[in-house]
């Protein structure tokens, strides 16, 4: 029995083979050849970007130019701490971008497990409510913002760029979603035992809600790391300003300092890389398994 | 309908009526408590600014000068106004072409990276990445690569036969394609992860059941894939057409609106209107017309796929 299994296997395998062996070899091969092409493609600015900071000024402008560097130095590095205010924009940054995030993850919480557990009239009116405002440009807001935060004497500061951002609607309503798919054992066991919601919220709700709180916390971090237009109307000079926003004054400025500023680009996109280059696995995870269905 | 069972059944063992209500009231002052950081700031941060951002349309506002009322007279202006209709149509432009182009090519790069293959997730990371960085900053690279003079990307071009004198984003009509390219590049990635995780819910015996009916990939892709994936397909095209109309980022740095005018978006004409010209009357009124804009669209998609989504 096994041995006539075997043979006409056997005979399948050797009658199809001269058929299958070339594409099983040669298809695989070239969609992986396909793929990272288009990978090197998308990627291609980040790593001129990378060649270039280490290029002498002269190489950069050599014709024609090349990826690779003809010679290397660490000039543009040294040179980008003493002719913008880095180290500032740096802090900022990260004072701004961290501020906003951790808030932000905090107040987005806690609204929506209010809309996700808690029964109480009014709810489908503020759902719909961040709906809206989820949809909107924030655009809109820009001028009258500027305007309020002015009369406070907040603009030109890093508190002032940060107050506005402490909730989003987006943030809310991506979490709202992911608190309903949790199941509702735990929380009605400790309910009966008679822990208060703030319990249930911070000790049952938030833990379970790790990989969602992360993928939120990146979206955050990102965001606001790398907005231009926000901080860029709220900084009139590179003191108060975030690492696009100062970039972007600079670049205006002095436009042929290639080396300079792709050195200053390449130290302010690192940490968001990083982070993402760490956490992506739980990252990507987050996005399948939450808001975005 | 099934969570307010237990509650209504709760007077039943017992309980006097007046202690569930009190739970009830309580219950919703808990959540007014968790709701409140939120709503306070949404009321403050956005709420509020729109209704002003309304109010200050009418006026002619300018931050030096106290607000005077001034009824439609901007709007009036806006619509006569040929820098205001040169950044409608840019934007509406960028738009119609950059969604959909990056609805179907993150379409097309989730369909091929759905199968297994080796370096799979180098590829896939490589390009979400463009969707991870500074947009602002990492198109000053771009601008550098397109540089006629020291560019990598214009010497191969020219190394192929194009050549484009005063460089792409100098050039008129090549510079609101070159934006709108980079648009798509940002953006891309992103929309292929959402389209991923679909196609990695569909259950494979479906596909498995078309085949053996004699189905292609062609018939099995429309019939199967396309349908179950009309989820991700409404939620990715209302993102990127609710982006792409406030394209703002890599225009400013790239050609800050021009050459003459030519990439100046919406956003675009508000910053300098607004923040420039100081005009905050005038640039409050092109934000509500973008508002305006944006909401009409939003419903128009939402429509559209209510219908479509009967049919399935």
């Amino acid at each position: 029995m096994t041995a006539t299994l075997e043979r006409t296997q056997a005979a399948g395998t050797t009658r199809r083979r001269p058929h299958y062996t070339s594409t099983r070899t040669v298809v695989p091969w070239l969609v992986t050849i396909a793929g990272i092409v288009i990978a090197l493609a998308m990627v291609l600015p980040m790593i001129w970007m990378a060649f270039t900071a280490f290029k002498p000024e002269a190489d950069i402008v050599t014709f024609p130019p090349t990826l690779w560097p003809r010679e290397f130095t660490l000039q543009h590095f040294i040179d980008v701490w003493n002719r913008i205010p880095f180290a500032h924009l740096y802090l900022n940054t990260i004072v701004f971008a961290g501020s906003v995030t951790v808030i932000s993850l905090f107040f987005d919480s806690m609204a929506a497990y209010a809309l996700a557990r808690l029964e109480f009239r009014g709810r489908n009116l503020v759902l719909v409510l961040v709906l809206i405002l989820l949809m909107l440009p924030f655009q809109v807001t820009l001028i009258p913002l500027y305007d309020m935060l002015n009369g406070l004497g907040l603009t030109n500061s890093i508190p002032g760029m940060i107050i506005p951002r402490v909730t989003n609607a987006f943030g809310i309503f991506f979490l709202r979603q992911f608190f309903l798919s949790l199941p509702k054992d735990l929380e009605e066991a400790a309910r009966v035992d008679g822990a208060s919601e703030w319990r249930i919220y911070w000790r049952v709700i938030m833990p379970l809600a790790r990989p969602a709180l992360l993928t939120l916390g990146l979206f955050h971090f990102q965001y606001n790391w790398n907005d231009l237009l926000w901080p860029l109307i709220m900084s009139s000079d590179l003191d108060n300003a975030t690492l696009p926003a100062g970039l972007a004054l600079f670049m205006g400025q002095h436009v042929v300092e290639y080396g300079l500023l792709m050195a200053g680009s390449l130290l302010a996109l690192l940490p968001v890389v990083i982070f993402f280059l760490v956490i992506q696995r739980s990252f990507v995870a987050g996005i399948a398994t939450t808001g975005f269905k | 309908m099934t969570t307010s069972t237990p509650v209504a059944a709760k007077p039943k063992f017992g309980r006097p009526r007046r202690s569930f209500l009190r739970g009830q009231r309580r219950t919703a002052l808990t959540a007014w408590l968790f709701l409140a950081p939120s709503l306070i700031a949404l009321t403050a941060f956005t709420v509020y600014p729109m209704i002003q951002a309304a109010y200050l349309s009418f006026t002619n506002y300018n931050l030096i000068r106290a607000a005077q009322w001034v009824g439609l007279s901007n709007y009036q202006e806006l619509f006569r106004d040929p820098a205001f209709w040169n950044a409608f149509w840019n934007t509406v432009i960028y738009a119609v072409i950059v969604a959909p182009v990056t609805l179907v090519l993150a379409l097309a790069l989730a369909v091929f990276l759905d199968r297994g293959f080796r370096g799979r997730s180098f590829v896939r990371t490589s390009i979400f990445l463009p969707f991870i960085v500074s947009l602002g900053i990492i198109a000053i690279a771009w601008s550098f690569l397109l540089d006629p003079n020291i560019g990598l990307i214009s010497y191969w071009l020219s190394s192929v036969g194009f050549v484009s004198q005063q460089g792409l984003l100098s050039d008129p009509a090549w510079a609101l394609p070159t934006v709108m390219f980079v648009g798509v590049w940002k953006n891309v990635g992103f929309y292929m992860v959402i389209y991923l995780a679909g196609l990695q819910s569909i259950p494979t015996e479906l596909h498995e059941a078309a085949r053996l009916d004699g189905a292609n990939v062609w018939q099995r892709f429309r019939t199967i894939t396309l349908p179950l994936l009309s989820n991700q397909t409404m939620l990715v095209s209302v993102m990127a057409l609710i982006a792409s109309l406030q394209a703002f980022d890599q225009i400013y740095v790239m050609t800050h609106g021009g050459p003459f005018f030519r990439t100046e978006t919406l956003v675009m004409l508000i910053y300098r209107e607004g923040f420039q010209e100081l005009r905050f009357g005038y640039g409050a009124a092109i934000s509500w017309v973008l508002l305006i804009f944006v909401f009409l669209l939003s419903m128009i998609q939402y429509g559209l796929f209510q219908r479509r989504q009967v049919r399935y």
